[in-house]
């Protein structure tokens, strides 16, 4: 007869003492795990709620301008700095960490159209109504110094934005046309213009970094190339475009914030229609800028709301609002891609998290884990109803809810009208048009 | 600016490729080398072929055995041919790529569990039954035959529950004797009389707190044996079964009523009359929590909170149900009637029987161990069967006879033991081989210390399943809901009786002397008659196959009398 029966000693099974750590031992034979699906439905559920539980994306403000912010730029090697233009002439910069204004100087006369760092970090350029283009060093004044450009130049025509090349000391700035500029010469090194009035907005692309994109007031985004006489083309919609980002990841990619409530993101090689649409804002939309990873934008509109898109995905993923944040000017996605940073009409600079539920700080690697784990199942269950509904959900003010009634209603009655007319019309009269062809009028060579 | 504070992050210098890009091109460098020492290969031609060269044994990898992999496997899959669009089809095979690896990595980790599990093998000429209790005991080391041990109490017949770690015992006699202790150090937690009858006993979640059901209602007892609660909606309960990842506390009474006690927040779910008597026989399902009930006409039926219907009638045996039991991976369910016919179904498909035994005796118990072997009890013997649900067995195991009738026996978890009470007591017997050897600390830890515990106890609060996923299967929730063509045909028939919606009429505001109330209440009811009209003709649109469906009556024919009648 041979017998044996489990014995477990206490000693492998418990600390030795009690500092150790517990013991773990690990089985995953399914029959010890019952209710697999059933549990793990749950735990997703948990997850989804603790994100609404946690979400609560807004930081802080930054306040001490005097008038509406109309431009911010980031600082290119640098977290912490933000410099900030308002519509009185006034140029900020601001320490983000501390949230303290560190330096303040009346820039132009007239409104700060734009304001941009060179690549190095050590200077910053700004335009304003006043047609000029000044350069300032990014470093404080000494005391007793004033503050003084270290470079000025008389612009002959209109500025209205300035973008810089992303290696070379190359600017362009747009107005009544677009000028190429170079940071050691006092005069445009090239000018281009296609007969129209006023070009409000101007960026230069992160990867190609010849081309760049410009906004006209004739409704067109029109694409320059630094080595061309010439502009190459542009794409006339039917509203015009506040603001151009192109994607910092693919180059040939760019966004365009409309006035039609809506953002285009577009192909440079085919610009017949957009091949997104991106949906949500309830007001023209102002300012757009991309993640630094490129598959995400953050919005800012006159309805007084930031969204958050994804950058393939129509609807928004995330909107932030305030009771006291009137329309945004400006949203800028910093560079560590975890912070918003938005300027608006009623003079303030808000500091936003990207992922309203994030945890900011060091994770350890427990901590890490679960999150990555809760992230997974939520991907998993992210179709089933209750959890569908919660992660969903926004609390949105009465007038941007207001709007979306009203915006829906407006457009079944269209739809319902175009259906009747294409019943009561010669079958093939009245065509299925795809969103996407809807907002663009045509594209010009 | 202060320069020490500042963190430098220069992006234009990092980001001059995007990374999905850089990584590409090293994969692309890599093959390239790899190709380079091929062609270097291909130019030493002769050498290959004088040179001897064995096979490279230790290069090909280990493949597992496919019970194994059979075992953590979670199913077959999505069949993939029926997904049209390419990117869909990519997603759902990456998907399913990433289960598939998890499995294994799973069925891996085998090597790596510590302990065996138990055995007893007899010797040519000799066979296990014949070994009792005492050669067992004689023949173990230390610790494990004091695992054996029997305790003479006098207080009626008793029942007795373990914990689910298979730490605790709480054992309960009829004339009120209650007691929790730790069997494994045989340390008392409370001992008390409760001066009422006792029906059956029932560990909660943790060891702290127990349920007694007792002659009228059920009470619930911390470990010190304070009366904690006592819950007077369960009237007159019988027997009870608690449901740990549930947090319900499910119990029937001997008037048909059979309720569930959500004991986390102190709720009654569900309560309702079975209409089918009185019940004796509960168990559950420890794979999907239905509650399965043995009535006196040979029929199981499966419970769940949600429905006044039971979820499954399983006509089993001709003669009145005995005992029922279901394995802890919800395979098998082995019942037995008065008719001494015992019975294992294959309880997933609600088929079977897959085994069918006739017994000496009628068995009044029932016990499923974690390693599938069954314990059979009748009167004052106790047979234990060890692969009865797969093989037509011949011999028991182990047999053991008491002096005393049983009254129940749990098999403990985690441990070779079964614990049996009788009429006169409790014994705990030694059944080598039943339990499963390798705990899963962070599933059930029978090591676990206080904070553990509370630690325990918090995460599976978190996780409690709510009664609404109680089904037959419980992987439903993970699958896709597709409506039955039966769910549909009954949806659009419901449409038939359905009321028109009712219109809110707003008159306009029209000028002082036009059209005055008459005119006004006529608008309205001709507006409302109209969109009922509408209504109902747009249900008879969507609604034509319904009405397909019902037969035509013919108009009778004088040769119809010939025709074979109806049956009604």
């Amino acid at each position: 007869m041979k017998v044996k029966v489990i014995t477990r000693s206490p000693d492998e099974y418990l600390r030795e003492t009690k500092h150790d750590i517990h013991k773990v031992f690990r089985n995953y034979d399914p029959a010890l795990h019952p209710f697999e699906a059933a549990r793990e439905y749950t735990r997703a559920l948990n997850a989804v709620k603790l994100d609404k539980v946690f979400a609560k994306p807004f930081l802080g403000s930054l306040d001490g301008h005097r008038d509406s912010v109309s431009c911010i730029a980031k600082h290119p090697k640098r977290l912490s700095t933000v410099v900030s233009g308002a519509f009185d002439g006034e140029i900020r910069v601001w320490d983000i960490p501390q949230r303290t204004c560190v330096r303040e100087f009346v820039a132009h006369n007239g409104i700060v159209r734009g304001v941009v760092y060179v690549p190095s970090g050590n200077s910053f350029i700004s335009v304003g109504d006043d047609k000029t283009i000044k350069t300032w060093n990014a470093l404080i004044p000494q005391f007793g110094e004033d503050e003084e450009p270290v470079n000025t130049i008389l612009s002959k025509s209109v500025l209205t934005g300035i973008s810089h090349h992303r290696q070379s000391n190359i600017f362009a700035t747009c107005g009544e046309i677009v000028q190429l500029w170079e940071e050691s010469r006092n005069e445009a090194i090239r000018s281009y213009e296609w007969g129209v009035d006023t070009l409000h907005d101007i960026a230069f692309n992160m990867i190609e970094t010849n081309t760049f994109a410009a906004c006209a007031s004739d409704r067109s985004i029109i694409l320059y190339d630094m080595r061309d006489n010439g502009p190459l083309r542009k794409v006339i919609m039917k509203l015009r475009s506040n603001k151009v980002a192109w994607n910092p990841m693919e180059a040939f990619t760019f966004t365009c914030a409309n006035e039609d409530y809506n953002l285009y993101t577009f192909d440079t090689r085919n610009l017949k229609s957009p091949v997104n649409v991106h949906m949500d804002h309830v007001g023209a939309v102002t300012y757009v800028d991309y993640a630094p990873t490129g598959k995400e934008f953050v919005s800012g509109s006159y309805d007084k709301t930031i969204r958050i898109f994804e950058a393939d995905h129509g609807h928004s993923r995330e909107i932030y609002h305030t009771k006291r944040m009137q329309r945004l000017t400006n949203v800028q996605w910093t560079l560590d891609n975890k912070f918003i940073i938005s300027g608006s009409d009623e003079m303030n600079i808000r500091i936003w998290k990207a992922r309203a539920s994030e945890k900011l700080g060091p994770l350890r690697p427990r901590e890490r884990a679960a999150l990555r784990y809760s992230e997974a199942l939520k991907e998993k269950f992210a179709s089933h109803p209750q959890v569908k509904r919660i992660s969903r959900h926004r609390h949105v003010p009465k007038h941007v809810y207001n709007a979306q009634s009203e915006l829906r209603t407006i457009k079944t009655k269209e739809k319902r009208r175009e259906n009747n007319r294409r019943i009561h019309s010669k079958p093939g009269e009245v065509p299925y048009v795809p969103e996407r062809e809807k907002h663009v009028i045509k594209e010009v060579q | 600016m202060k320069a020490s504070t500042v963190i430098e992050f220069d992006v234009t210098n990092i980001k001059t490729k995007p990374w999905g890009r850089r990584q590409e091109d090293q994969r692309k460098q890599k093959f390239r080398k790899g190709k380079v020492q091929k062609k270097k290969i291909i130019k030493n031609k002769k050498q290959i072929y004088n040179t001897n060269k064995p096979k490279d044994v230790t290069k090909k990898r280990y493949e597992m055995p496919k019970e194994t992999l059979d075992k953590y496997s979670r199913g077959e899959g999505v069949n993939i041919s029926k997904v049209h669009t390419k990117i869909h089809r990519k997603k759902i095979e990456k998907k399913e790529d990433n289960i598939k690896f998890a499995a294994e990595l799973s069925a891996k980790t085998e090597v790596l569990l510590t302990e065996d599990s138990g055995y007893l093998e007899a010797d040519v000429g000799e066979t296990t039954t014949q070994f009792t209790q005492k050669t067992i005991k004689d023949s173990v080391d230390i610790t494990s035959a004091a695992k054996q041990f029997e305790l003479k109490l006098e207080f009626g017949p008793y029942r007795s529950r373990y914990t689910r770690n298979g730490r605790h015992l709480v054992i309960g006699g009829k004339k009120g004797h209650v007691a929790a202790f730790d069997w494994i150090t045989k340390r008392l937690h409370c001992e008390i009389n409760v001066m009422e009858s006792v029906h059956d006993v029932s560990f909660l979640h943790v060891e702290t707190m127990f349920a007694v059901a007792q002659k009228d209602w059920v009470y619930i007892y911390d470990n010190q044996g304070i009366e904690l609660h006592c819950v007077k909606k369960l009237n007159k309960v019988s027997r009870m079964e608690f449901l740990p990842y549930h947090f319900l506390l499910s119990t029937c009474s001997e008037e048909g009523y059979l309720s569930w006690l959500d004991v986390s927040i102190g709720q009654l779910i569900s309560q309702y009359n079975t209409n089918l008597g009185r019940l004796s026989v509960l168990t559950q399902n420890p794979w999907n929590a239905c509650l399965c009930l043995g009535h006196a006409k040979g029929v199981v039926s499966m419970w769940s909170p949600n429905t006044r219907e039971p979820l499954a009638k399983m006509l089993c045996h001709k003669a009145p149900i005995m005992a029922v039991d279901v394995d802890s991976t919800g395979m098998y369910m082995s019942t037995s009637a008065s008719n001494r016919e015992l019975k294992i179904w294959d309880v997933r498909k609600l088929e079977g029987p897959v085994q069918e035994y006739k017994l000496i005796n009628s068995a009044t118990n029932l016990a499923f161990s974690q390693s599938k072997m069954l314990a059979v009890g009748f009167g004052n013997i106790v047979e234990v069967y060890k692969d009865c649900c797969t093989s037509a067995e011949k011999r028991p195991y182990l047999r053991h006879r008491f002096n005393n009738p049983i009254s129940n026996f749990n098999f403990c978890p985690f441990e070779d033991v079964l614990g049996v009470s009788t009429a006169k007591g409790f014994t705990s017997l030694l059944v080598p081989g039943s339990g499963e050897p390798n705990i899963d600390t962070l599933e059930v830890n029978p090591f676990q210390s206080k904070s553990q515990r509370r630690e325990a106890e918090v995460k599976a609060l978190l996780d409690k399943v709510q009664p609404d996923l109680i089904t037959l299967d419980p992987t439903i929730i993970a699958e896709v809901d597709v409506p039955s063509l039966r769910d549909k045909v009954e949806a659009k028939k419901k449409l038939l009786y359905l009321k028109p919606p009712k219109m809110s009429y707003a008159p306009r505001n029209k000028a002082k002397g036009k059209g005055g109330s008459v005119q006004l209440a006529k608008n309205k009811k001709i507006i409302q008659e109209q969109a009922k009209k509408e209504f109902i003709q747009a249900t008879k649109n969507i609604l034509p196959e319904v009405q397909k469906n019902k037969v035509k009556s013919k108009p009778y024919n004088v040769l119809d009398r010939f025709l074979p009648k109806n049956k009604k």
